[in-house]
């Protein structure tokens, strides 16, 4: 398929947060939750918020899948707690854009670790793993999800929910 | 192009499935997710373009040449692959797209027209979905209930708890002859039998047998059996659904159109004899003529020897995989008792990033849940790895998979 090296897919941080992933475990306190799946290949991210205003006070996931899904999700949420809800939003889209390819987006410090899955963008079929964190997100601060160009969507499985505000 | 000669001459044998002289990121093909889906010989591909190249007419209408040698070698195909399964009478045998169309079409045709509210539908926890879902479907609808008979610790199915599931409500046993997931051959004859006590017909998912042994219908003793052809060495839309004259004779067609039927009023109409009833609308024609092509070709290599090479492989390939160790393998560990696939998972290396580090060294596996989520949940997992075997495969392609997965290991640590 690919001879982009696996060193650029496999990196040791990512590997890191595989094993080792921050802000796992449940929010008692979340404001809002959102559920996403890959149905193709099973990879799910559950992320809770606790919303203050439009800060990200507080965030937690659980999930389960490959190792790209479950560090990305773990990288993102390091990076978006305490951001305001549009910083999130232009973080969702400096990643987005990362995945497909942009020099820019790869060369955007403020993604932090989540610059190591840029050689994820080398390997196609592993693109939607990567975006799974970020379709979590959108879904829990309400602004959609995006379309897959490759025709494995993820999807909401309806267990969105809007707690106390 | 002739098949080749001697029979199982592996490098000649290779040679003759175009696809697998390809090299895939700088190495060379390695083809292991036969049970997703098989590569097709020159000797088929063959068939299916001399077909459009001079054959090319609709089938059972035309008066005219083409469609006379349209018709004639559509119903050859048919003879030919009603032969190759054993069955007693080409009408029998129903074209469809492939197992799962021929359940959907058992289903929903005789399941609708007999099943009722109370009912019951006995299947396996360790089917495909294509062998769960349509018996949902029919079982909402009519209001049946659907029972499964489960496996033990190594994926096999426990068939002394039938005689308490199979009741005098039990309509329908539906259950896969080989497991798509696991590899476990189930023991079809005993469930058949046990089955005819309660006078419960039996459905046998088919496509993961046929392309591998030797099939005969009747002597499985079930009512109807489901194949495909891709995974036969035959084309993609092309399988049939093989029932018991009678059974097929009872049941309403499955889709309405043309070919299926007599007569044709403002409010009613007739039907065709079988298999036409359920052969609505053009028909897969090259397809079917090309799985003819597809049966001709693993007859000649020979069932014999495709069960033995496979065997082999999957016993060389456990102990390569048990000598490399951080490996669990599912299934029955008796060989007689499973097939040419593989499933495992690696310590905390996810089955789509093995995939993943084996695509990059030119190795095809399948990651994922196989489409058999029971399986998954009887083992408390969410996905394996999996290789599949099939006649083309060698002891080299075995220790290619090895090295890449001490590749795996290398990456994710030992586990």
């Amino acid at each position: 398929m690919t001879e982009a090296p696996l060193t650029s897919l496999y990196q040791a941080l990512i590997l890191e947060h595989y094993r080792h992933p921050r802000n796992k475990g449940e929010l008692a306190d979340h404001t809002v939750e959102a559920r996403v799946a890959n149905p193709v290949c099973g990879d799910e991210v559950k992320i809770q918020i606790r919303l203050e205003g439009d800060r990200i006070e507080e965030i937690a996931f659980d999930g389960q899948g490959c190792s790209i899904s479950q560090a990305s999700v773990s990288m993102m949420t390091a990076l978006v707690k305490g951001t305001e809800r549009s910083e999130a939003i232009r973080l969702a889209e400096v990643f987005t854009d990362m995945m497909h390819g942009s020099e820019d987006a790869s060369s955007d410090r403020s993604l932090g670790d989540l610059r190591a899955l840029q050689g994820v963008s080398k390997f196609p079929v592993r693109i939607r793993c990567a975006l799974l964190a970020f379709d979590a997100l959108r879904e829990a601060l309400g602004t959609g999800l995006e379309p897959d160009p490759l025709g494995g969507a993820a999807h909401n499985d309806g267990s969105q929910e809007e707690t106390t505000h | 192009m002739p098949i080749t000669s001697p029979r199982l001459d592996r490098t000649a044998l290779r040679a003759q499935f175009p696809a697998l002289a390809q090299e895939v990121g700088g190495h060379p093909l390695v083809y292991l997710d036969n049970a997703a889906t098989s590569q097709k010989p020159q000797y088929v591909l063959d068939a299916l373009t001399a077909y459009y190249e001079h054959d090319n007419a609709n089938v059972h209408r035309g008066i005219h040449e083409l469609s006379r040698r349209a018709t004639v070698a559509f119903e050859g195909a048919r003879v030919k692959l009603a032969k190759f399964i054993g069955a007693a009478d080409s009408a029998e045998l129903v074209w469809t797209r492939g197992t799962t169309e021929a359940i959907n079409l058992v289903a929903s045709s005789w399941g609708m027209d007999t099943l009722g509210e109370g009912d019951e539908i006995l299947l396996s926890s360790l089917e495909h979905h294509s062998n769960i879902v349509p018996w949902q479907l029919v079982a909402r609808r009519t209001g049946a209930r659907i029972r499964y008979i489960e496996m033990d610790e190594q994926g096999r199915l426990i068939l002394d708890d039938l005689p308490e599931l199979l009741t005098d409500r039990t309509r329908m046993v539906a259950v896969s002859h080989i497991s798509n997931a696991l590899g476990t051959v189930n023991p079809i004859r005993e469930i058949t039998e046990q089955a005819k006590k309660v006078g419960a017909l039996v459905l046998v998912d088919g496509a993961q047998a046929v392309p591998h042994r030797r099939v005969d219908v009747q002597e499985l003793g079930c009512d109807f059996y489901a194949f495909s052809g891709h995974k036969m060495c035959g084309p993609t839309g092309s399988g049939g659904l093989w029932g018991r004259r009678s059974l097929l004779e009872s049941m309403p067609p499955y889709q309405g159109g043309g070919e299926m039927i007599r007569t044709v009023g403002r409010e009613e109409s007739t039907w065709a004899e079988i298999p036409h009833k359920f052969e609505a609308g053009t028909p897969n024609i090259a397809g079917a003529i090309a799985l003819g092509a597809a049966a001709d070709f693993l007859d000649e290599v020979g069932f014999d020897r495709i069960a033995e090479h496979e065997r082999e492989l999957l016993s060389y390939a456990l102990e390569r995989l048990d000598d490399l160790g951080g490996i669990r393998v599912y299934g029955p560990t008796d060989l007689d008792e499973r097939s040419g696939v593989i499933s495992f998972t690696m310590g905390d290396a996810h089955p789509h990033d093995i995939s993943t580090i084996l695509d990059s060294r030119g190795i095809a596996i399948r990651a994922g849940h196989h489409c058999a989520q029971l399986v998954m949940q009887h083992f408390g997992i969410s996905a394996t790895a999996r290789a599949s075997f099939y006649l083309y495969n060698s002891t080299d392609d075995v220790d290619r998979l090895i090295e890449g997965l001490a590749s795996v290991k290398e990456i994710f640590g030992p586990a």
